[in-house]
């Protein structure tokens, strides 16, 4: 030890030496390092998605419709525009907001508040999902298919509700696995070994699920 | 710090209680093994069936009936996807990672046994849904390995009804097979090794195995988007892929699509594909000619840091499959060039290689001839390949029976040699039995020599300007009639070639029933799966206490010691010297 002090690269030898040093490379439970690898393999998933929606959007033979346009609201009597993914997109993201608070009351072990948290962000996933319902319903009643769009490029329908539709599956699993997890939590199955990494683990998920829609946003409503 | 790993910490172990337990729904990483590598050594022999079918058809044209035009597509189609992804990445993955991850870096299982179980049930699913192809109306896809859109979903190539639709969904649960298996994989390597096993200690197999599934990992989610895009082009109409089309006078109605966008996709999972297959070969061979020459693995640091950058560069050259595609001349420029930087890695392997066997007290034992055979035949597809990453080279010789030569040189002959090499290594300690020695050495010699008759004239034929893909030739002026006897020859090698690997089935088959008892370290290896207590190991691997590590696995011939090994759990203090050679002195740190 004496000896990596006194050599100037010595901090950084030390960093390399930590992680690959025996057992384990990361001090954190097998199931968080497990979810971490997977959301960096989705994350890839998403990127592949992305990237094709904008080479389809670039390659697209036909004008690709204004978001302002096509995502706007009539409330009454004003038109709106992007103001049901404003309101989706603030309360997803209040929903990490909530789950971060589960994942605080994880580490005081309190089991109610744990599930009131957990049930919360459940529930603001599930009205997210139903608004996107709700905005896939609006677009296909004005005639935007997956194969078909009267505002511009067939391809807006296609990578529109394909992508929308990937994520939107990731938040409805993302509810269900919440909700297990949060009962679970309430009947106490985690006490028997004082464990409630799982908590975390879903709230990486969540997180993670929040992200990807922020950029899904930026590029399908703001672009 | 008072953390204890988890892997010290007791928990349950999921003891198998009954026999379906034990062998069906396995979660012991052992058993999962080799459930994986029977079902892909199955489909394997499917495929090599397949290709057999093809050499018949392009040797002997208009003498077989039943192998029409779209037959032969439908062979070629699925003799590659299978040899590729059914078997090369299953194999090497789910047969060898699973065995021998916790093995060698003395774990008593994977980190999640429920979800690699899972794991290989979703690969069988995928392997049936693959099966099930040939008996749909229209028969499996002819769309070509890789399934280059549109023709790949338009009438006219056979399959293009239910056949392809099979096939992209085959895939999705491969992949998700696999990342139930890889992510097992990654953790478990990060975060299970035993006491004293540092990153820089393990053998190169698991670095070999662990930095291919990192590469699936990343690279299985372009194949898993292409194949989601595609089935939706082919069943509810989207243009992702189609440009407009017109088909006997029919609009199609696709319009704007980019298969290009396809191209890139799959070659993002395409080329990381070849080194997810090549690097745990890699891995898996160093540690056989380290064992079977008794010398150190030479620069074993170089040989880690070797197989962490060909695959970072794999990334980041997969454009070199699409020369002929059409690209900007800038992009062809930076793609070939970093194709040829992968051969500086890729070479320094090769010469450590050799440089394991310089001087050694080599031992010709059947793994030893299959991992010597993988040199020969690497160096030569390896060489090919430098031809090939070069744009201007590439031209001409793109679409000929030249790059059929270099990758089947490369990525088909050179792993199998591994995985056979790797088979016979490890078979004793998988099953507690010994293989027939002169079966292994005729299956040995008869592969070696026979693939090498299949190849080596294929080099010849791309010259020519011969053209792959094709059914048949037909009266070609530029393709003379001694190209069509070299086609009968190299078909007459490629069944005897097919039929030799018989000898193999026959052995295992035989060895397994009525072969000698073997012993727990028949080679003399130093690393950890060697040191179980049983044979073949039991649930749990390590008996009540986990074996600790002393040192690195490649501690052969050292001087002064009695044995010409050192395992690397035997305590410094207990390793026996002969008289007058001193205390013992662990050399592996000098490496270090």
């Amino acid at each position: 030890m004496s000896e990596q002090t006194m050599n100037p690269s010595g901090h950084l030898h030390t960093v390399a030496q930590d992680w690959a040093d025996e057992k384990q490379a990361f001090h954190v439970p097998w199931g968080k390092l497990m979810m971490w690898i997977f959301l960096i393999s989705d994350t890839f998933i998403f990127s592949c998605f992305l990237i094709g929606y904008m080479n389809v959007r670039m390659s697209a033979t036909e004008p690709w419709p204004y978001a302002s346009e096509v995502f706007a609201l009539t409330l009454f009597g004003n038109n709106i525009p992007l103001i049901l993914i404003a309101i989706m997109t603030f309360i997803l993201i209040t929903s990490s907001g909530t789950m971060a608070l589960a994942v605080r009351y994880a580490h005081f072990r309190d089991r109610k508040k744990i599930a009131l948290f957990m049930f919360i962000t459940a529930a603001f996933g599930a009205s997210f999902v139903g608004m996107q319902a709700f905005e896939w319903t609006k677009l296909i009643s004005e005639g935007v298919r997956p194969w078909a769009n009267p505002f511009g490029a067939p391809q807006f329908g296609s990578i529109f509700f394909m992508v929308t539709g990937f994520h939107g599956l990731h938040v409805s699993i993302g509810v269900i696995y919440l909700s297990i997890v949060a009962s679970k939590v309430l009947k106490g199955d985690y006490d028997k070994k004082n464990n409630y990494d799982i908590v975390e683990i879903t709230g990486l998920y969540w997180h993670f699920v929040d992200l990807v829609w922020v950029f899904i946003f930026a590029f399908f409503y703001l672009w | 710090m008072a953390y204890i790993p988890i892997a010290d910490q007791p928990s349950e172990l999921h003891d198998p209680h009954s026999f379906i337990t034990k062998y069906v729904w396995s979660q012991d990483h052992k058993v999962i093994a080799i459930q994986y590598a029977c079902t892909a050594i199955f489909v394997g022999l499917i495929a090599l069936v397949l290709s057999g079918m093809m050499r018949l058809q392009l040797g002997y044209p208009d003498t077989f009936s039943f192998i029409d035009p779209s037959n032969y597509y439908q062979f070629v189609t699925m003799h590659g996807m299978i040899m590729v992804i059914y078997l090369l990445t299953a194999l090497f993955l789910g047969g060898f990672g699973n065995y021998l991850i916790p093995l060698q870096i003395g774990a008593r299982d994977m980190v999640f046994p429920y979800l690699n179980m899972l794991s290989y049930w979703f690969y069988l699913l995928s392997v049936l849904i693959l099966l099930a192809s040939f008996f749909v109306v229209g028969g499996p896809t002819g769309a070509g390995w890789t399934l280059y859109p549109p023709q790949a979903i338009l009438r006219g190539t056979p399959g293009a009804d239910m056949g392809i639709v099979l096939m992209l969904v085959s895939l999705a649960v491969f992949i998700v097979a696999f990342t139930m298996g890889g992510l097992n994989y990654v953790t478990t390597v990060l975060q299970a090794r035993t006491h004293g096993m540092t990153l820089m200690r393990m053998p190169l197999s698991v670095w070999g195995i662990f930095v291919a599934t990192i590469l699936g990992l990343f690279a299985f989610p372009a194949l898993f988007v292409s194949a989601v895009m595609m089935a939706f082009d082919k069943l509810i109409g989207t243009s992702f892929f189609m440009p407009a089309i017109q088909s006997l006078g029919q609009d199609l109605g696709y319009a704007g699509g980019s298969p290009i966008l396809f191209q890139h996709l799959f070659w993002f999972f395409g080329h990381p594909e070849v080194y997810i297959v090549a690097l745990p070969a890699f891995g898996l061979v160093s540690d056989v000619l380290s064992t079977h020459a008794r010398k150190n693995i030479f620069g074993y640091r170089m040989m880690v840091w070797a197989i962490v950058i060909i695959g970072a560069l794999s990334f980041i050259v997969w454009a070199h499959h699409m020369y002929v595609s059409g690209m900007n001349p800038y992009f062809g420029f930076f793609f070939a060039f970093t194709t040829l930087i992968i051969a500086v890695p890729t070479a320094i392997k090769v010469y450590n290689w050799v440089l394991t066997l310089w001087q050694g007290n080599i031992r010709l034992t059947v793994p030893m001839l299959f991992a010597m055979g993988f040199i020969f035949t690497f160096i030569h597809g390896g060489l090919t390949g430098i031809f090939l990453g070069n744009v201007t080279v590439d031209l001409p010789l793109s679409d000929t029976y030249f790059v059929v030569a270099h990758f089947h040189m490369v990525m088909g002959v050179s792993p199998i040699m591994v995985l056979f090499a790797a088979i016979y290594h490890w078979f004793p300690k998988i099953s507690g039995k010994m293989f027939n020695v002169t079966l292994g050495k005729i299956h040995f010699w008869a592969t070696f020599l026979g693939t090498y008759a299949i190849y080596l004239p294929m080099h010849y034929l791309g010259f020519l300007g011969v053209p792959r893909r094709y059914y048949a030739l037909g009266n070609t002026d530029f393709i003379p009639d001694s190209a069509m006897a070299l086609n009968a020859n190299i078909t007459q090698a490629a069944i005897f070639v097919g039929i030799m690997q018989l000898v193999f089935i026959i052995n295992i088959i035989w060895s397994l029933k009525s072969g000698p008892k073997a012993e727990s370290n028949p080679w003399d290896a130093t690393s950890l799966e060697w040191q179980t207590p049983d044979t073949p190991p039991v649930h749990g691997n390590w008996g009540p206490k986990l074996p600790v590590v002393y040192r690195w696995a490649y501690e052969y011939a050292v001087p002064g010691v009695k044995d010409d090994f050192v395992p690397q759990s035997v305590p410094p203090e207990e390793v026996e010297m002969e008289e007058g050679a001193g205390k013992y002195v662990d050399r592996s740190e000098e490496h270090h």
